[in-house]
């Protein structure tokens, strides 16, 4: 493993941000910012009216570290340790499990906690704990 | 017009995971490592993540909904659903396995591409081949007791 610092005050600031892009989407659209839901639905059935403004979002979340390289000359520290056949496994997971649960870490652990919604809390808690057990797992298993 | 405000909106959620330090998969995965309490290498940036966009989603989405209606659209459009199935229990724990995996989800993924990352490539293609997956999974014949189809927008 890498250590990484900890960052308090950038995880908040970077955290409202990322509420006031749901609040805007809840404004604009009415529709709940689960980037998983938006996602998924870039393929078809789902070609209706709606999806222009999907690629633009997903377009957007694309191209936010461009923005920031130009703005601050330069981009974060990225530090990807999984390899080609781990990827590919947690990719198709990750996919599978967020349409299967109805939403992601932002639909339903940012959007759903914020409405209140208990079938939100029980998917954040779930993920969370399957995440903290896999990475136990991977990290101290053997 | 709609659609440049959503690219927009795409922007600031993307800046926001940058800002936070998400679009780093090991930040993540140092939250997810509680065994790091202990040792202290644990990363608790995570949930000063959650905290700030729950903090402002929670205040913005009651004076939002207090509106008539969306700017761009006739009605808001919320999960009505209230059961706590099987399927939500199932499906973040699949997704949370796959999280803990790689220390991607879906949208720090998605933003990962723009840092032109080839890992966050495979990440992303992987995960829309399982989304198309769980799709289609979820309406096969031996599934039909299951009434609902998958639908990511019934958080």
């Amino acid at each position: 493993m890498i250590a990484t610092p900890f960052t308090p005050l950038a995880s908040l600031l970077g955290g409202a941000l990322i509420g006031m892009s749901a609040v805007l989407l809840m404004w604009a659209t009415g529709r709940i910012a689960g980037v998983s839901g938006i996602a998924a639905r870039l393929f078809p059935p789902y070609e209706d009216s709606e999806f222009p403004g999907r690629l633009a979002f997903v377009a957007g979340l694309i191209l936010a570290p461009v923005l920031v390289r130009l703005t601050t000359g330069g981009l974060p520290e990225q530090t990807i340790l999984a390899g080609t056949p781990v990827l590919i496994v947690a990719g198709l997971l990750t996919g599978f499990g967020a349409v299967w649960g109805s939403g992601c870490t932002s639909g339903h652990g940012v959007c759903g906690l914020s409405r209140l919604s208990a079938r939100s809390l029980v998917a954040t808690i779930v993920f969370m704990a399957a995440g903290m057990a896999t990475v136990f797992v991977m990290r101290h298993g053997s | 017009m709609a659609i440049f405000v959503q690219f927009a909106i795409g922007l600031i959620f993307g800046v926001g995971l940058i800002v936070s330090g998400m679009s780093n998969p090991a930040k993540v995965l140092n939250f997810l490592d509680a065994a790091g309490i202990p040792a202290g290498t644990w990363d608790p940036s995570l949930a000063f993540v959650m905290a700030g966009a729950v903090a402002v989603t929670f205040v913005g989405f009651n004076r939002v909904l207090r509106l008539g209606r969306p700017f761009f659209a006739e009605r808001f459009s919320l999960p009505t659903r209230a059961d706590v199935d099987r399927r939500i229990v199932v499906g973040p724990a699949i997704f949370g396995i796959g999280w803990g995996l790689a220390g991607f989800c879906p949208g720090p993924a998605l933003t990962a591409l723009g840092f032109g990352s080839s890992s966050a490539l495979i990440f992303v293609a992987a995960m829309f081949a399982g989304m198309l997956l769980a799709r289609f999974t979820a309406h096969l014949p031996s599934r039909a007791r299951v009434t609902t189809p998958a639908d990511p927008h019934e958080t």
